[in-house]
């Protein structure tokens, strides 16, 4: 790969006079963990391979204010939001697409009565439009024989009812999907939401992630599907907690897309 | 005459109970803050007839689903039946439809009436030994105390022998209606010869087959079931306002005031909307603005006891059944934590009930819902996942209660875990929830360029 990998910022974008396509909001978790720039980096990487024109917003973004909103401090949410909404408004931004569903939610949910209206739109929906419009294709082959099974974040599952996008992409992997016991709208929450990410858990006898990771383990997977960089760290140590990482892989599924695209 | 005389003091009695306990849950719900659920009319009714009418969420479990079903749909239509019990109460009639219907129909309404009747009977014997014998671990779990346990068993007991004395009088009923006309005028029971079926009724044909033929016998079989039946209805009714089976009205109005926005949204704060508006406006004058209502009360942020939360989270709380789908499907509740979603409406519930009465009498405690009752490191443990939200098959939201008591804990107490604050002080100077620069937030896109692959 080649200059082509430049990833340019909204400024940059409008300076030379254009609009993106959509705009890429990475999220805090997708600029900083390492883990889960990993996400970041696949997911760019299908857009690219996929020639949409996009956009991010670079050290203009800044978070969402979701973790602090869960928490209680609606004032430092609400500010957070002020701001950001001036950044994309200011930048007549359209279309946001993110592979963080907290970010997603948020935007998605609570922006628009502050001010900001954008067409808001979760990576693994973004994913299946690109392959259902054949503007990206992926040979599963790699994947034959593979048990997957889709771990649902609540921020994309329970809390905006989309199901089936991640599970359509995922299909395009020919690989044997499973699915938990508890799925879907029943899905078991990693732990992460809520704020829970930032502090010690309170006193109980187990760890959230590692009762997921049971649910996890009774499916006997090759690959753990996650949409969410948080449950995908939750439940990356789970199955540490477990002892099963060399036999169960904890990905992304903009990482798996873009495994079988050969990216 | 004098039964009828006792029937309608009975009911007077009832109808007063009744009322006025109702008016008084009602202006418990009205201490809530507004909230304009006016909107969207016909989406409301359909939300209504799919979840409490249609029972939608309650099928998620089969076995209870049905259950359930046989009996709430015994209980809507039996009423149809009661409706006849009324008037012949009131009048001295006796079974006063039948001349209207004719012989056969209405043989056929009663049997289908029995057939409700043995369902719920059925169902109520099943949902006993499940929750008595059975080990299912949502019917335990510390809010659920010596009350509502048998608050439970209460209501499934008088429903059982309100279906069984239904079913002994009807019996008893059709044998005095096979007798021959002579004998029973004889002692004096002319009510009886008017009425005339080919067969007995569909059920309680099996019981009347082994009744005996003396008349005095069978009459006071019948008159006894009648009575039985008629107090353990309005027991019934003056008891359901006390108890979590409120729930069979408010069902109705509680999933018509559900929330129809997504269920990830929460809302953004009206009152600190405002303040962040003047904060961030660069020609609004700080001190000029909060001039025209300076004597008003300022809103808490948040919510500390019952009346600084809605009246639909209020309404909720009084329909909550205690099921414990909620709490059965929390992921924190799963993991030994203290939180129970189904504690936390249970809670609001007691606490409104306790400061509605304090209200009345007019002597305030000291107490609220927050402390009193529910603990920080209850709220402090939830994922805010939206499980309870999902599971609950009336449309409550124990979410939104947690949520406001942690904004005030958070905003009026700056009572957050420690964590917590430096996370809020992580996203307030850098931009994220940890300590990162914000000007380096794009570093990953040279990272993509530099070794081509990430
Ligand atoms: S939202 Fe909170 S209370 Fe409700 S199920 Fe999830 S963790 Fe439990
Ligand atoms: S809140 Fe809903 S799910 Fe929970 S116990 Fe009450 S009725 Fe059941």
């Amino acid at each position: 790969m080649s200059e082509s990998m430049k990833i340019p910022t909204m400024a940059e974008m409008t300076a030379s006079g254009e609009q993106p396509e959509v705009l890429f909001w990475v999220g805090c978790m997708g600029s900083f963990d390492d883990r889960a720039k990993k996400i970041t980096k696949a997911f760019a990487k299908l857009l690219i391979k996929s020639n949409v024109k996009f956009a991010v917003l670079g050290a203009e973004e800044s978070c969402t204010g979701d973790p602090a909103k869960r928490a209680g401090n609606e004032f430092l949410y609400q500010m957070q939001a002020f701001a950001n909404v001036q950044v994309l408004n200011g930048y007549e931004v359209k279309r946001i697409v993110t592979s963080c569903p907290h970010c997603f939610n948020i935007l998605k949910n609570e922006y628009p009565e502050l001010g900001g209206n954008y067409e808001v739109i979760h990576h693994t929906q973004f994913l299946q439009r690109l392959l259902n419009e054949g503007r990206l294709e992926v040979k599963g082959g790699s994947f034959k024989g593979k048990r997957i099974t889709f771990h649902d974040p609540c921020y994309l599952g329970r809390a905006n009812g989309e199901y089936e996008a991640p599970r359509e992409v995922l299909a395009k992997l020919d690989a044997e999907l499973t699915e938990m016991k508890r799925c879907k709208d029943r899905g078991l929450c990693c732990g992460a939401g809520g704020a829970q990410m930032f502090k010690e858990a309170e006193k109980g006898d187990k760890e959230v992630n590692v009762e997921r990771t049971e649910d996890v383990l009774e499916v006997k997977p090759d690959i753990v599907a996650a949409g969410c960089p948080f449950c995908n760290t939750m439940m990356t140590d789970g199955v540490k907690h477990f002892n099963k990482e060399s036999e169960i892989e904890v990905k992304d599924i903009a990482e798996l897309i873009a495994e079988a695209a050969d990216l | 005459m004098i039964s009828n005389i006792v029937f309608i003091i009975l009911l007077g009695i009832t109808s007063f109970l009744f009322i006025r306990r109702i008016r008084e849950i009602r202006s418990n719900i009205n201490l809530g803050r507004d909230l304009d659920l006016s909107d969207n009319k016909s989406r409301r009714w359909k939300t209504m007839a799919r979840v409490a009418l249609g029972q939608s969420k309650m099928t998620v479990r089969p076995f209870a689903g049905i259950m359930h079903i046989f009996i709430y749909a015994g209980f809507v239509l039996i009423n149809l039946e009661m409706l006849e019990i009324f008037i012949d109460g009131a009048f001295g009639t006796h079974r006063v439809f039948y001349p209207l219907l004719g012989s056969s129909l209405y043989h056929t309404l009663i049997g289908f009436f029995e057939i409700l009747a043995f369902l719920v009977l059925f169902a109520c014997v099943a949902f006993l030994i499940r929750r008595n014998i059975g080990r299912i671990q949502r019917f335990s779990g510390k809010e659920m105390t010596s009350w509502p346990k048998s608050d439970a068993n209460i209501i499934l007991i008088v429903e059982s022998i309100l279906m069984i004395v239904l079913l002994t009088m009807n019996a008893a009923d059709s044998v005095l209606f096979s007798l021959e006309d002579a004998a029973v005028i004889a002692a004096g029971h002319n009510q009886y010869t008017n009425i005339a079926f080919t067969d007995f009724f569909w059920i309680s044909g099996i019981i009347a087959n082994m009744l005996p033929s003396n008349v005095e016998t069978l009459y006071m079989i019948e008159r006894a079931c009648w009575w039985i039946h008629i107090v353990g209805v309005f027991g019934f009714l003056i008891y359901i306002p006390y108890s979590k089976h409120l729930h069979i009205f408010l069902a109705f109005p509680n999933t018509y005031y559900s929330r129809l926005e997504p269920i990830g949204e929460v809302g953004n704060l009206e009152a600190v909307k405002k303040e962040v508006e003047l904060m961030m406006d660069p020609n609004q004058d700080p001190f000029a603005a909060s001039a025209p209502d300076a004597d008003a009360v300022p809103q808490r942020f948040g919510a500390k006891d019952v009346n600084d939360l809605s009246w639909k989270q209020l309404m909720d709380s009084y329909s909550c059944t205690e099921c414990g789908r909620c709490t059965s499907e929390c992921p924190a509740n799963q993991t030994g934590k203290l939180l129970s979603p189904r504690k936390i409406m249970m809670d609001t519930r007691d606490r409104l009930e306790e400061h509605g009465k304090n209200l009345k009498s007019g002597d305030e405690d000291a107490k609220s819902l927050l402390g009193d009752y529910i603990s920080p490191e209850e709220l402090w443990a939830c994922t805010t996942c939206n499980a309870c939200v999902q599971a609950c098959p009336v449309n409550i939201n124990p979410l939104s209660i947690i949520v406001d008591l942690r904004r005030f804990l958070v905003m009026e107490e700056s009572a957050a875990p420690n964590e917590l604050n430096t996370m809020f002080t992580n996203v307030e100077n850098n931009g994220a929830p940890w300590q990162f620069a914000q000007a380096d937030r794009g570093n990953w896109t040279e990272e993509m360029d530099k070794t081509g692959s990430g």
